[in-house]
């Protein structure tokens, strides 16, 4: 490592232990979050500690010591970080949402906490799968056009008359039989295998041609194709079916990987004026996200009318929420997260603002951030360029997501429903983020595993070879 | 492509921080202005339902919190509901006010001095316990200043305030007419909104702490501050330099003859003391003419009026010296007439000052400050407001006010065996309405331990008998007395 000429060499040069002992300490820590939390909603709002916490907390500890023994197995190199902040999240979820059940009187059995912890069962065993079947992540660099097809028809499912539905006037939602999920979720992580697969083929094109403006390479007309495409597909999601936060992560998502696979500025120029026009056009054409803007404006002139009038209730709540909290939070059954309409899905960061203080959701926050720093470590690391973009994409889609939905909910920017990765309620939401997490452990593990030592071709050296004697005559 | 990852990743840091400050900001920077909000019912209902902390006056909780079986678990008690009402306030679902008020931070709990006993209290699990503040009245003068007022009957509208002069502690507050805070600090939300409602629309404005929300014209009891003026600025030496008498006065540019109600007040020239004895209206009002708006206006600043002075109790009137009179006006205002106007607690920080040697002292309510655990976390000093007069001047204006007491107008207030200081005022703001009795005091004159205002706005008595000496004199009397006999 002392001779750093460049760096992907000196990095090539460090070889990576497998360091799956400090995942599984990590993970006792992340186990002692969730069970903790646990404990403590059960303690601080029914004053005893919660009679089925060992059945609780085995089942979570078997649904992550289990994740872990997969990985050991599958992905012996996989970054050992991850799989704990994700735990530690997934945990913390769990307790607030628990916790917000009983606020609302719910019974454990039907809560929304017990639905969530078979949504986390089934996100571990699609964890699980991923890892199990999927031995070199560069076969799905096949299905490029498959999946991006899939993606499509997954936005365009809710659209559908007998099984999409309406919810709180955003149609992003299906219903078969029981069952109702959200496909923007799993679109998210096609659409980033998607991308990934056309750039590294056309990356090329789109990098190389072009003409310079102001010190800055901007893209050929005709390559603009893509990208355009791909700003209508995002205005469509807003027009049709009111999700401005899915709008915005599609989008912001394409000119990411966008820019990562040309190293060319350009683009987030291009970029960012098509999302500078998009938003103008939505905040003058569409009242509801004009009144998104103004709310996040004057909240207060939007909390206790009536009708409209009480549209920035949520906001306002959770501002009272988060700052009632203060550093240190109310703790567990001393807040009322229940004022926050939503508090279990895109609010939840109001409910642990309000309990569990400033302190906790800087963890949060850092938490994510970690994550975010791993995958784009693994991008830096990874040996081959779909690798990168799709570890990348990856990264990116799950930070945007969170400084969306945590910034329109502590006010930063205006109000977009997301989901908060692994801490809100929602099934596909929780099942696609593992889905993400199972794939960036994947790319890792590939990533960080020395190098195969190839069989010297040729004479080792000259030394070694024998004098010979060439008689010239 | 790892050039465009590493912008990525700084990039996005930068957006994680900003997430991380706008929390701060939220959470920490805008707290305070949230918590604060009155729309907040999270904050307002909590407060409910915890141990607030109590109000102590001496020893005994005038306000605190006992255990509830309702929803809340906590019910505001305020033990002697009457007499502390305006001081304590009432604390109920929308609103607060008084100390409850002020001194919300404390009582619930929420101030950072209390952030030690709140760590305590989330480890422990146990909900966390208010601060409790220790206020400076003095119950003995308290109880007299209110058992005084009740004497005048049912409809008696008025105000006394009672200070230690050397420091501002206020020893006794007391408006009337009281109303009972436990009213508005039910559960019963239907009935604290019929109470309150009730109160709010009574003509005698209950709700109303006149000991610093009404202000009126001080009258005679103002010929104290003209009488400083003269002596500080106007070139007269002491109490026995002569002064303009006679029965009546000529207003400046204008036909009014103002007389002296019949009092002694000579012919030519009288001494000081005599005019300020004899409340000689022709007096002061040829002071007043002779000083000039621009002198009695410094004078009445220095002790107070034009700005706002007690911290511990919101909202209050600021007492009014007027600007730009002409000069039948400015003769007016020399004897607390026109628009000059007061509050209680503004004409007992003037017999404060004086006795104080001309220091007077900021005023306050809130002693001290305690954690649950009794630990004193804040003590509030004594601190200096203004030097409105020299200690000569005030030395003057002592010998005076005895003067008063000892042979004038001011003998109802006299305390045998102690040298007690004065001054009566009897005032009209408009032709048809009743007249105001003021009366001021301190004793002893030689060593002050305590000044008094007493207001009467309104009492069920023929108005033309409402005179300061006769109704004020013996409350102010027995507030001193209360004081001095401990």
């Amino acid at each position: 490592m002392s001779a750093r000429v460049n760096q992907p060499s000196a990095l090539r040069g460090f070889v990576h232990r497998p360091r799956r002992g400090a995942e599984l300490f990590l993970l006792v820590l992340a186990l002692a979050v969730g069970i903790g939390a646990y404990a403590a909603v059960g303690i601080g709002v029914q004053g005893t500690v919660p009679a089925d916490l060992l059945g609780y907390g085995g089942w979570l500890a078997l649904l992550i010591i289990g994740a872990h023994v997969v990985v050991r197995f599958t992905a012996p190199y996989a970054d050992p970080v991850l799989l704990p902040l994700v735990a530690a999240l997934n945990g913390l979820g769990l307790a607030v949402i628990h916790r917000l059940d009983l606020a609302a009187g719910k019974d454990p059995g039907e809560g929304f906490s017990r639905q969530q912890l078979t949504w986390m069962t089934l996100g571990v065993l699609l964890f699980a799968a991923t890892l199990v079947l999927l031995r070199d992540y560069r076969v799905l660099q096949r299905f490029t056009y498959t999946f991006g097809l899939a993606a499509i028809v997954l936005l365009l499912m809710p659209m559908l008359p007998v099984i999409g539905k309406d919810i709180n006037g955003a149609r992003i939602w299906i219903h078969v039989g029981p069952f109702s999920f959200q496909p923007g979720e799993i679109a998210k992580v096609l659409l980033v295998l998607a991308f990934a697969g056309y750039l590294v083929r056309h990356r090329d094109a789109l990098a190389l041609a072009g003409r310079r403006v102001l010190f800055v390479d901007l893209p050929r007309g005709r390559d603009l194709g893509p990208i355009l495409v791909m700003w209508l597909v995002s205005l469509g999601i807003l027009v049709f079916q009111r999700d401005l936060g899915s709008s915005l992560l599609f989008f912001g998502l394409f000119v990411v990987m966008l820019y990562v696979a040309t190293e060319r500025p350009g683009w987030l120029l291009v970029g960012g004026a098509l999302f500078a026009a998009g938003g103008w056009i939505a905040y003058r054409l569409f009242s509801h996200v004009a009144l998104r803007v103004d709310i996040w404006r004057h909240p207060f002139e939007y909390y206790g009318g009536e009708g409209v009038h009480d549209r920035g209730r949520q906001t306002v709540e959770t501002m009272f929420g988060m700052a009632w909290g203060g550093l240190l939070g109310r703790g567990f059954g001393n807040g009322q997260p229940w004022r926050i309409s939503y508090a279990e899905s895109d609010f939840i960061v109001g409910a642990i603002g309000e309990e569990l203080g400033l302190t906790a959701v800087m963890a949060v926050i850092v938490c994510y951030g970690l994550i975010v720093e791993r995958g784009l470590r693994t991008a830096l690391i990874c040996r081959d360029d779909f690798g990168k973009l799709v570890a990348t994409g990856l990264a990116s889609v799950f930070a945007l997501q969170v400084f969306v939905v945590v910034g329109g909910v502590t006010r930063l920017i205006p109000l977009t429903g997301l989901t908060t990765p692994f801490l809100s309620y929602g099934g596909s939401s929780l099942v696609a983020n593992w889905v993400i997490v199972a794939l960036l452990l994947r790319i890792s593990d590939q990533a960080r595993r020395p190098a195969p030592v190839l069989a010297p071709a040729g004479p080792a050296s000259a030394d070694e070879e024998e004098t010979q004697v060439v008689r010239l005559g | 492509m790892n050039r465009p990852i590493r912008t990525m990743a700084v990039a996005i840091l930068a957006l994680f921080l900003a997430l991380l400050v706008n929390a701060t900001y939220l959470q920490y920077v805008s707290a305070g202005e949230l918590n604060d909000n009155p729309r907040n019912a999270r904050v307002i209902e909590a407060s409910f339902s915890r141990p607030r902390g109590p109000i102590v006056v001496a020893r005994d909780a005038v306000a605190e919190s006992v255990r509830s079986d309702d929803q809340f678990k906590y019910q505001r008690v305020y033990r002697q509901p009457l007499r502390y009402a305006h001081v304590t306030g009432y604390f109920s679902f929308d609103s607060a006010t008084g100390i409850e008020r002020t001194q919300n931070d404390v009582l619930s709990g929420d101030d950072p001095r209390l952030f030690v006993t709140r760590l305590v209290d989330l480890v422990n699990n146990s909900s966390p316990k208010g601060g409790l503040v220790q206020l400076t009245l003095d119950p003995a003068a308290q109880n007299a200043a209110y058992d005084g007022m009740r004497a005048l009957g049912e409809n008696v509208q008025g105000a006394v305030v009672a200070l230690d002069p050397g420091s501002g502690k206020v020893l006794a507050m007391v408006s009337m007419p009281t109303y009972d805070p436990n009213l508005l600090a039910s559960h019963d939300r239907d009935a604290v909104n019929k109470a309150y409602l009730q109160l709010y629309r009574d003509p005698a404005q209950p709700l109303l702490n006149r000991a610093i929300q009404t202000r009126l014209p001080p009258g005679s009891t103002f010929k104290a501050i003209t009488a400083a003026a003269a002596l500080e600025k106007g070139g007269y030496a002491d109490a026995q330099s002569l002064v303009p008498g006679g029965s009546s006065f000529q207003l400046p540019q204008s036909t009014a003859v103002i007389g002296n109600g019949g009092r002694d007040c000579g012919t030519g020239k009288i001494t000081m003391t005599q005019a300020l004895e004899n409340s000689c209206n022709t007096s002061f009002l040829a002071l007043a003419d002779e000083l000039g708006q621009a002198k009695l206006r410094a004078q009445a600043e220095a002790f107070g009026f034009n700005s706002d002075y007690l911290d511990d109790l919101q909202p209050q009137a600021q007492s009014v010296f007027p600007e730009r009179m002409d000069r039948p006006q400015t003769a007016m205002s020399g004897i607390g007439q026109f628009d000059v106007s007061a509050t209680p607690l503004q004409m007992a920080m003037v017999a404060a000052g004086i006795a104080n040697g001309g220091v007077v002292m900021k005023p306050y309510v809130v002693d001290e400050v305690l954690s649950p655990d009794l630990d004193v976390l804040d003590r509030t000093e004594p601190s200096e407001f203004s030097r409105a007069v020299s200690p000569a001047t005030a030395d003057q204006l002592t010998t005076m006010l005895v003067a008063v007491v000892d042979e004038g107008t001011g003998s109802p207030a006299a305390i045998p065996g102690v040298e007690v200081a004065g001054k009566t005022g009897t005032a009209e703001n408009c032709k048809d309405c009743k007249n105001y009795a003021w009366f001021i005091s301190f004793a002893p004159a030689n060593d002050p331990q305590v000044a008094v205002a007493v207001m009467i706005q309104n009492a069920d008595i023929p108005p033309d008998d409402i005179a300061g000496g006769a109704l004020g004199g013996p409350i102010a009397k027995a507030v001193m007395e209360a004081v001095l006999q401990q």
